[in-house]
């Protein structure tokens, strides 16, 4: 404790000589994480003629009423694809966080005899991205007319190997066999204690876990692209692809704004969240 | 004793229930996928038609894309972005890593530095992929307008159909992306070392820059090694940005990577579902070969773990009897 003290003490007193580099590099560096978007928000707020004659403005200006009619009239639609992304993302999250869970629950509190060999296999395929076999996937998924089907992006989310994985770690030492035990004795069902007792104390790591899975359904393009052929099934990530067609070769500030829509929702939850998104970074979240 | 036995082996149903929905859905989402696809790298599946009938040559398709120059080239282009985003992105995040965890000088802000390195990680990467290229517009974007606004360059550079600089923007956008996420998993991994190791080393008077290379460095040999790999595995499915920034791995195909290559061949001109499938198991078995390295990691890891978790109990009950015995 004294020894603490002691450095903490020192590392007041060595503060007055911090390296003013330091400080300069990581200004730069935040100032080039947020100036694609700052660029990007004021465009969306100016006439193509403005944006022609500089496309670098640091100042908002006033044509965002007119960019939303152009963009309206075309292809890209925001409300929409919104839309289609809340209920693949909010599905997603729901199914990965909640059976990953039941999952972990059953790796933890159960002694069965397949159970070691489960955990292992979890282990083992918990890197294979989907992706990989994406080929095999949409073949199936046509041959049982699953395509322009959310559920063939939802489903799927039920065996999350990665959340899985994080979940357990954090039962382990979180999740007290006697409370399990204390749940028999009152004579509730073992579904039941999974439901009342272990779900509560597992709610900040199903927070953590609800954040990541939300927000990688929500970027992601591959399958939904290969899936989704209906346009009135967009998700988010395939209206902004839409984007780099020839009909907006001249409208720069409609494609700002659209940019600007795609991003807004995810802005939104990452400047509220943003503490528990770098905790649960922190914490070992592996690259989705 | 007997009646305890017969109420575990009574619990042991509910194991294989509760992890009965993930066991199904892993069966038919992610199994039966890959074997389908390994399957269909054997036939000759393309085209509209859906029934498809197996090749007498049963490799083909394998060596056929093996053989395939731009297939080799996606593979070359993959592993040169991925090289070129990975270097810078790892030096500046061991960097900051230094900086964030040096005990002679506490950085302030860290938390607000971090949220800002990390917020490009969050954003969705079709629509960095559509912003970097109106960014980088020709003649008109906003780099084209710094650059000659300030003087740098006289006329506008077109960065789109030049393949040496839109590779370097892909790479440029993936290392922008990640570096931020590989930086926090760095340091809290530092700040997992033993504090005494640090203690020690200060009072033998060992200098700050002695201190990271000598005991962070080593200490973190397995969290490196584990940023490594999962960023080789995310390098190798590189699709949205590169599919995206310039259309389908442009231009002259110098960002076609090797998941743009298997989309393209999928879902592109003649629907070559066989070749595309072909060229995924040869994907799927260099991922797995990764995996593998990782899965040993965490493996050894846990192992580490639970033993130095069962030394520090023995050492609190042996404290404990100590007590008693005073």
């Amino acid at each position: 404790m004294s020894t603490s003290k002691i450095a903490l003490k020192h590392s007041n007193d060595m503060r007055k000589g911090a390296n003013p580099i330091i400080y300069i590099v990581c200004i730069i560096l935040g100032l080039l994480s947020l100036f694609p978007f700052w660029v990007m928000v004021c465009n969306a707020t100016r006439s193509t003629y403005e944006i022609q004659a500089h496309a670098i403005s640091f100042l908002p200006s006033v044509s965002l009423p007119t960019n939303y009619e152009i963009l309206n009239g075309k292809t890209f639609n925001a409300v929409s694809g919104f839309f289609n992304s809340l209920i693949v993302s909010t599905g997603v999250t729901f199914c990965s966080v909640y059976f990953s869970t039941l999952t972990a629950f059953a790796l933890i509190a159960y002694n069965w005899k397949l159970r070691q060999a489960f955990f292992t296999l979890i282990l083992a395929v918990m890197m294979i991205p989907a992706q990989v076999i994406s080929i095999g996937f949409y073949q199936f998924m046509y041959k049982i007319g699953m395509t322009n089907n959310f559920l063939a992006l939802i489903l799927p989310a039920i065996a999350s190997p990665m959340t899985v994985f994080f979940m357990r770690q954090y039962m382990l030492p979180a999740l007290s066999l006697d409370l399990v035990a204390a749940g028999r004795i009152d004579g509730a069902g073992e579904f039941r204690i999974f439901n009342q007792i272990v779900i509560p104390i597992m709610k900040p790591a199903m927070a953590t876990q609800a954040i990541f899975a939300f927000v990688n359904s929500w970027n992601e393009l591959f399958l939904p692209m290969i899936l989704l052929t209906r346009k009135e099934n967009y998700t988010m990530p395939i209206m902004v692809s839409l984007l780099k067609g020839d009909i907006y070769k001249t409208e720069y500030g409609a494609v700002y704004l659209a940019l600007t829509l795609s991003v807004l929702p995810l802005l939104v939850v990452y400047l509220t969240l943003s503490k528990y998104i770098v905790a649960g970074v922190a914490l070992g979240s592996v690259k989705g | 004793m007997a009646k305890t036995r017969v109420k575990a082996v009574s619990y042991a149903k509910y194991g294989y229930l509760f992890s009965l929905p993930f066991i199904v859905a892993y069966l038919i989402f992610s199994l039966y996928p890959t074997l389908y696809t390994a399957v269909i790298g054997f036939t000759d599946l393309k085209g509209v038609a859906r029934n498809f009938k197996f090749l007498a040559e049963p490799f083909k398709n394998f060596s056929i894309i093996l053989n395939n120059v731009t297939f080799q080239n996606s593979l070359v282009n993959t592993f040169e972005i991925w090289i070129m985003n990975f270097i810078p992105q790892i030096a500046l995040s061991l960097l900051l890593t230094a900086w964030f965890t040096s005990r002679a000088r506490r950085i302030r802000c860290q938390g607000a530095f971090k949220v800002l390195f990390y917020l490009p990680n969050i954003i969705t990467s079709a629509t960095v992929a559509i912003l970097f290229a109106t960014m980088f517009g020709y003649p008109i974007g906003p780099i084209n307008d710094i650059l000659v606004s300030t003087g740098m360059i006289e006329a506008p550079f077109n960065f789109l159909t030049s393949p040496i600089a839109a590779k370097l923007v892909v790479a440029f956008i993936q290392f922008w992306k990640w570096y931020g996420y590989t930086t926090i998993v760095l340091i809290s991994g530092a700040l997992g070392i033993n504090p005494e190791l640090f203690e020690s080393a200060e009072i033998d008077g060992a200098r700050p820059s002695q201190i990271f290379f000598r005991i962070t460095l080593p200490c973190m040999r397995t969290i490196l090694v584990f940023t490594l790999i999962t960023s080789l595995i995310g390098g190798l499915n590189m699709f949205d940005i590169p599919k995206l920034y310039i259309m389908d791995g442009g231009p002259a195909d110098a960002t076609k990577t090797a998941s743009v290559f298997i989309y393209t061949q999928a879902f592109k001109g003649a629907y070559l579902y066989n070749r595309a499938a072909a060229a995924s198991m040869i994907m799927f078995v260099i991922i797995a070969i990764c995996s593998a390295v990782v899965f040993f990691i965490m493996r050894d890891k846990h192992e580490v773990q639970q033993k130095r978790d069962e030394r520090r109990a023995k050492r609190i009950h042996s404290k404990r009897l100590e007590g008693l015995a005073e």
